[in-house]
């Protein structure tokens, strides 16, 4: 299954803290911040770590893989331009963070919660893209 | 210190009122206020929200008046548990004397309500979440409810329970929306249309408008006032996440913590609370809820609902206006809570009144299982 990049209508906001991980899905890489005091990742990117509150904040590279922490498939319009249906999925990266997300190919059709799913992409039109799993 | 008590309570008109969000306000302060035997001039407390950006200012020029205390928290469907807690500081410490707490939408004659919600672009949630389409709040609320599906037996027809249940106690309110139809089907609701799975149209709360108001002030001044006060044994509240993705586990909410303070402050046990008001925005949070504040155990309110206990005339009184699934849902539910809260433990509920009420417990949870509060009232 395919997404044509008009099913994603808007462009994220980019900011000093997320510029990292928006920049490096040009180069399709998913980097989750890591604290290098607490040795462990958190997400979404923040300034501070939410368990020590320190700066001592790197990027590191997901390795891609994760089961589905639970799932829905979406039948309304949620604002201009999405094209249900499509599926929203929380799931739990193998770093041990929760990253949302939307499940394609196969991992779409038949969600089930606790199923493994792989890093994919869909570009948007300004040359990043988004990570979705399939 | 002072005893803060309950002396007021009221609806605005509800369901499809043609009417502004002030005007709505304005019934619903001075119907609490007349129930409570007091006037406008009495008031030098005001909590509320979602009028304007300064909505208890707004409020309180509206009604011109002077308060030493105002209380404008935004956190959803919840605020109104959380306005109990500071209004009980500020009665006890006597910062003010009489508080009135209230809420009033328009939603449904102003057709507001949007299935994405309000979209903040700089926010992380804005750039990380709502950029791939879930509906909000309604998708968060679906994943918790697929979770519970995969995890639990028979989940999926307790979630229908919920709703059933919700429109018998509806049956017996000539305020609820659905009053005067019928009894819903297990049919029914199996053949409602799926908004974002499992979630169907009829898990989901009504859109109407609606609002409501509470009075508070000590129990010193409540004593010539025109009915008898209703105490607050207890309170407590959580805040948990506003990301989809920072609370890690979907099948244990907030209310497990608010509930835990309350009941600790209140000094009672489950058992001793004779009807309960949950926040029903949906039918899993009514689930969650229930076991959040230890009503059942973790994964055992599927077979708690499936024993029809929460019906009119069963062992377990739950959500007796009808709830936000039959009643009236004007976007944040938690005031109408303690409006049928305050008027069970008066023994004014009719046809649905709960026999010999003496303990009642309402929970807010407002945003995407994001802040929870509960309140535990007792009736003298």
């Amino acid at each position: 299954m395919t997404l044509q990049a008009s099913q994603f209508p808007y462009l994220p906001h980019e900011d000093a803290v997320s510029q990292t991980f928006w920049q490096s899905t040009r180069e399709r890489e998913l980097r989750v911040q890591y604290c290098k005091n607490c040795r462990v990742f958190q997400w979404y990117p923040r300034l501070i770590c939410i368990l020590c509150a320190s700066q001592s904040l790197i990027w590191k590279r997901a390795s891609g893989v994760a089961r589905i922490d639970s799932w829905s498939r979406v039948h309304r319009v949620a604002q201009e331009g999405f094209v249900p249906p499509y599926v929203i999925a929380r799931v739990l990266l193998e770093e041990q963070v929760i990253f949302l997300t939307r499940l394609v190919g196969s991992a779409g059709l038949n969600p089930i919660c606790d199923a493994e799913v792989r890093l994919t992409w869909q570009e948007l039109s300004d040359g990043r893209a988004l990570p979705v799993f399939e | 210190m002072k005893t803060p008590v309950i002396v007021g309570a009221a609806e605005c008109d509800l369901g499809i009122t043609n009417k502004s969000v002030l005007e709505l306000q304005a019934q619903a302060v001075t119907r609490a206020l007349e129930d409570a035997g007091l006037s406008i001039r009495d008031v030098d407390g005001i909590a509320t929200n979602a009028i304007s950006r300064f909505s208890a200012t707004q409020l309180a020029d509206y009604f011109g008046i002077v308060p030493t205390f105002t209380e404008s928290t935004f956190a959803g469907g919840s605020s109104f548990q959380m306005y109990i807690a500071r209004a009980y500081h500020a009665i006890a410490t006597g910062q003010c004397n009489v508080v009135v707490i209230s809420y009033a939408s328009n939603q449904r004659s102003a057709k507001s309500r949007s299935l994405s919600g309000v979209i903040e672009h700089h926010t992380p949630e804005a750039a990380f979440e709502s950029v791939y389409g879930p509906l909000f709040p309604l998708t968060y609320y679906a994943m918790a409810a697929q979770r519970y599906i995969h995890d639990v037996e028979n989940a999926r027809n307790a979630l229908d329970e919920v709703a059933i249940s919700a429109r018998e106690w509806a049956l017996l309110n000539p305020k609820a929306y659905r009053f005067g139809t019928q009894s819903l089907s297990s049919q029914e609701m199996q053949s409602s249309d799926l908004i974002s799975s499992p979630l169907t149209a009829a898990d989901c709360c009504l859109v109407t408008d609606g609002g409501g108001a509470i009075v508070i002030t000590s129990y010193e001044r409540a004593r010539d006032l025109k009915k008898r006060p209703i105490s607050i044994l207890g309170f407590g509240e959580a805040t948990t996440n506003s990301s989809m993705t920072t609370h890690r586990n979907l099948r244990v909410m907030g209310s497990k913590i608010s509930g835990d303070a309350a009941f600790e402050m209140a000094g009672i046990s489950r058992k001793d609370v004779d009807v309960v008001e949950l926040y029903d925005s949906f039918t899993i949070t009514t689930l969650l809820s229930l076991e959040g504040l230890g009503f059942t155990d973790i994964g055992g309110a599927a077979d708690f609902v499936l024993d029809k206990k929460t019906r009119p005339g069963g062992p377990f009184p739950l959500n007796t206006n009808g709830g936000g699934l039959s009643y009236c849902h004007p976007g944040q539910f938690g005031v109408l809570l303690l409006v049928e809260a305050v008027r069970q433990l008066r023994g004014e509920c009719g046809q649905r009144q709960v026999a010999d009420a003496k303990t009642a417990l309402a929970h807010g949870t407002g945003g995407i299982f994001s802040t929870h509060a509960t309140v535990i009232l007792g009736a003298s």
